[in-house]
């Protein structure tokens, strides 16, 4: 462990520790643009110099390791004189244009000038221009910005995986350029504008829209998948103008994927600001909450509770999945499941069902084996952590049973069929002694291995598996569940499952269909197709118009992710809460307000008027609630039920990334992605 | 993109391109003097090969078999083509004139060099002419300041030149011979231009004249 000295306090770091972190460390600031932490270091902005005894001419801290004894000086008048020369050079060919900018007040160069510029410019000559480069619907650029740190090249093809920029001829004809005319074909590139530290990558949909110091800052959670991704949501007035990410390091680091960046316009299209009721013509008409409730109370008082069922969506929070199942039994009916998407498994142990090493664990991972999922759509972040673990050298091996698709990272494919599964499980196929032999062998079942009707053999030949390749140990345990769904983890833990007696979702629809349920509750449930549920009553409460709403005959307008304060539980089973950052549209109420407000009107009031005691209610149901942002292992136990795997294909449920929910179906820029990306690609297999 | 990148005559871009069997072996030969797994170490004498392949200029086709044979992005090995003056981007004509003038061949008349060819040829420095055989291009040094005034074309350099030398090697071309290669002044290579001034007994043994007699 080195130890130097830093404007003269003495710290001891790691060695390999580069001085601009050790200088971190200790709080001292070092301006820098090139450097990233999370990026290899090419040392080429020069901003980060400092004195170091004993060396003839300032360093560049970010590539200079520490050494013993090593005499570090940040602030004096030489180091001082040294940056500002870097940042007058940098200002030579940068345009004076913030006003104008997009990344004004909150860019790296427009601060550090404060600190570092000169008040005037010496330089008399012509300023370079640069074309501006085409790199898809997300990333709107001005490259006579650039400074050339090379941060967005290096994320395309460290992170994102996607060696897709480049820098090309040099010197002051240096350009940035994207190697395909189509863009940055990722699912990661929307973290491209925040990397850069000037404007010259810039937010498309948001461009010219606000300041950041409009804004308000509200810190939440990401629903467009089941990562559960740290957000900061700004708002102006009742607007989410933007998503940026917020470190976590156990769930997203500091990126997120497009669509929990740009998906937000979908919040202000197909939205439900006021409750419809069905008329006797078969039309749906605006109506008050009264004549809505009284609607329902009047379909529902003569009903027995054995014909009233309820399905959960896939963006609900656990407050609104406990009202409504509270309300349900009450009503005495025992009809409830969360999984519309029609996944069979068995939810009796946690363990069972969530992803149980951690996101952060993949880390320690040194062989993994992914069944049924591609990750790269389902959750990009867990597929970058898989690539950022490759990088290190730490993961040997990753073993595909599904489609063989490009991950960013290299893996061998062992086919599709089910029967692999089943060799696997029984120890006869060769790639179980790999995972046999890997210290942390990690498998990562996806949500769409279970949809196929034999989901709890699926489920129980991966508990097999993963107990016999020594996948779950005392310190370690790599059995993991890949959900889709934000909300389906907490419904789970909540229970929305079918009682003693009740039905689950294939029960529920083909007892609709002979006419054996006669109200169904839909709470954002909308991947279902409308003509199962018969001649049923259904009640949707959700907040878009998509194919729920088109079949309700009653609509309750409820709250966005973006409005309510919620709590969701991830993958892992970590649980968080998010925070209201606009107020619901129009007559649009917090769901759990309008559960419990219907709870009154069917007489069967439900025991909680705040959302503390709602919360406190949640907890007594399930204690896992109670602990916030902090995972707790699951205990091991048996699940799922040994049978034979149906010999179908692995695939996974996401055909377009870009569109998972109503939330990113209503979204323009996403619907642009669609057609900027996916259907090139499409086009481009449908021809080989 | 610099200047080197942007001259040369209306040739359609190729749409395929591939080593010929030779040029696999020279390229297998080049890639094993790598160890293994680092074989993109070999994309520059690659992007040369294939340079000299497509007759002295990089079509896209060509950089991207070369990353695709190297196992790396097409991105990364188009980097390293435009980054280097000396890969071609467009197409240059069957000689390739590169006349230095910097510094030294600057002093020492490169301008007189360069008007000649560009007079001679009919064409500006950047130019290709018309029947495709020449292209012209003024470049920064190349490391023959000794005997300057000088130029390169193809694989070789041509030195000590004055306004007749320069002609004379054009024609000499134009005609499809090829030139004496080195000093155009009757000086050895990079001797003293008078003559050796130093080891002057091994010089008179060689039967080169010392400096300063006659």
């Amino acid at each position: 462990m080195p130890k130097l000295t830093i404007d003269g306090v003495e710290i001891e770091v790691a060695p390999g520790t580069s001085v601009l972190q050790a200088c971190e460390q200790l709080g001292i600031e070092v301006p820098r643009f090139c450097y990233h932490e999370r990026l290899s270091v090419p040392a080429n902005c020069r901003m980060c110099l400092v004195e170091v005894e004993r060396m003839p001419k300032p360093a560049a801290s970010c590539a200079l390791p520490v050494g013993e004894g090593m005499v570090v000086k940040t602030n004096t008048p030489n180091v001082h004189k040294a940056r500002k020369g870097v940042m007058e050079f940098l200002l030579i060919n940068h345009p004076l244009d913030c006003p104008i900018c997009d990344q004004g007040g909150e860019c790296d160069l427009q601060d550090q000038a404060v600190s570092y510029g000169y008040d005037r410019s010496r330089f008399e000559e012509n300023k370079r221009t640069v074309s501006d480069k085409y790199m898809g619907p997300l990333i709107k650029t001005f490259m006579t910005r650039c400074i050339q740190c090379t941060r967005c090249i290096r994320f395309v093809d460290e992170i994102a995986g996607v060696p897709a920029l480049g820098g090309l001829a040099r010197g002051e004809h240096l350009e940035i350029t994207p190697a395909l005319e189509a863009g940055v074909n990722s699912e990661m590139s929307g973290n491209l504008v925040d990397v850069c530290p000037v404007g010259a990558l810039t937010s498309k949909p948001y461009s010219f829209n606000a300041r950041p110091w409009e804004l308000r800052k509200t810190e939440s959670i990401d629903v467009m998948d089941a990562v559960g991704s740290n957000i900061r949501i700004d708002a102006r007035g009742g607007e989410v103008l933007r998503v940026l990410p917020r470190l976590n390091e156990d769930v997203n680091e500091e990126w997120i994927s497009d669509k929990t960046r740009y998906a937000i316009d979908g919040l202000k299209r197909q939205r439900l600001d006021r409750p419809y009721v069905r008329g006797a013509d078969g039309k749906l008409k605006p109506a008050t909450w009264v004549e809505a409730f009284a609607a329902i109370k009047a379909k529902v008082a003569g009903v027995d509770g054995s014909k009233i069922a309820g399905v959960a969506g896939d963006l609900v929070d656990v407050e609104s999945t406990v009202a409504l199942k509270d309300l349900l039994n009450a009503l005495g009916s025992q009809n409830l499941d969360c999984r519309q998407d029609g996944a069979s498994f068995d939810a009796s142990n946690r363990a069972g069902y969530i992803f149980n090493s951690g996101i952060a664990g993949i880390e320690n991972a040194d062989v993994v084996l992914l069944i049924g999922t591609n990750p790269r759509w389902e959750a990009p972040l867990v597929n970058s952590r898989i690539r950022k673990t490759y990088l290190t050298g730490k993961l040997k091996k990753v073993a595909v049973v599904g489609q063989n698709i490009d991950l960013t990272y290299p893996t061998e494919w062992l086919g599709n069929a089910g029967s692999v599964l089943t060799d696997l499980a029984n120890g006869t196929h060769a790639f179980a002694e790999t995972l046999r032999n890997a210290k942390n062998p990690l498998i990562i079942l996806g949500a769409g291995a279970l949809r196929r009707g034999d989901g709890p053999a699926v489920q129980a030949a991966v508990r097999k598996l993963a107990e016999t390749v020594g996948a779950v140990r005392e310190d370690w345990n790599g059995f993991n569940v890949l959900h889709l769904a934000a909300g389906r983890v907490g419904a789970l833990d909540a229970g929305f499952l079918p009682g003693p007696g009740g039905r689950d979702l294939g029960g529920i629809l083909s007892g609709a269909q002979k006419g054996e349920i006669e109200v169904v509750y839909l709470l954002g449930a909308d991947e279902i197709e409308a003509d199962r549920f018969g001649n049923a009553f259904v009640i949707y409460q959700g907040h878009h118009g998509d194919r729920g709403a088109h079949r309700a005959d009653v609509i309750l307008p409820g709250a966005a992710y973006t409005e309510k304060n919620a709590t969701y539980v991830n993958t892992e089973g970590r649980v968080q809460q998010a925070r209201l950052a606009a107020f619901p549209l129009g007559e649009a109420r917090e769901d759990w307000k309008i559960l419990r407000a219907l709870s009154a009107e069917l007489g069967q009031t439900l025991p909680y008027d705040t959302l503390a005691q709602l919360r406190q209610r949640m907890v007594a149901l399930n204690p896992v609630f109670g602990v916030l942002d902090r995972l707790v292992p699951s205990a091991w136990g048996p699940f799922g039920t040994e049978g034979a795997v149906a010999d179908a294909h692995f695939t996974s449920p996401v055909e377009n990334f870009y569109m998972t929910d109503p939330i990113s179906r209503a979204s323009q820029t996403m619907a642009d992605c669609t057609e900027a990306f996916l259907k090139p690609a499409l086009a481009a297999a449908a021809a080989e | 993109m610099s200047a080197a990148h942007s001259h040369g005559p209306a040739v359609a871009e190729p749409t395929s391109f591939e080593f010929t069997a030779e040029n696999i072996e020279l390229a297998k030969r080049i890639i094993a003097k790598y160890p293994e797994g680092r074989q993109q170490s070999a994309v520059m004498p690659l992007l040369d090969l294939a340079q000299r392949q497509c007759g002295g200029w990089l079509p896209k086709v060509a950089i991207d078999y070369v990353a695709h044979y190297l196992d790396m992005a097409p991105i990364r090995a188009l980097e390293v083509a435009s980054f280097y003056t000396m890969y071609n981007l467009k197409p240059v004509g069957k000689h390739f004139v590169q006349v230095c003038t910097t510094t030294p061949c600057w002093l020492r008349g490169s301008d007189e060099v360069l008007h000649v060819c560009e007079k001679k040829l009919g064409i500006k420095a950047g130019q290709t002419t018309p029947d495709g055989q020449f292209t012209v291009i003024e470049v920064e040094c190349l490391g023959a300041c000794v005997n300057a005034p000088m130029m390169q074309i193809g694989d070789d350099f041509y030195e000590d030149l004055t306004a007749e030398t320069t002609e004379k090697i054009l024609d000499a071309l134009a005609r499809g011979e090829k030139p004496a290669t080195g000093p155009q002044n009757g000086r050895i290579r990079a001797c003293a231009s008078g003559g050796p001034t130093t080891l002057i007994e091994s010089a008179i043994k060689a039967g080169v004249k010392p400096a300063g007699q006659a």
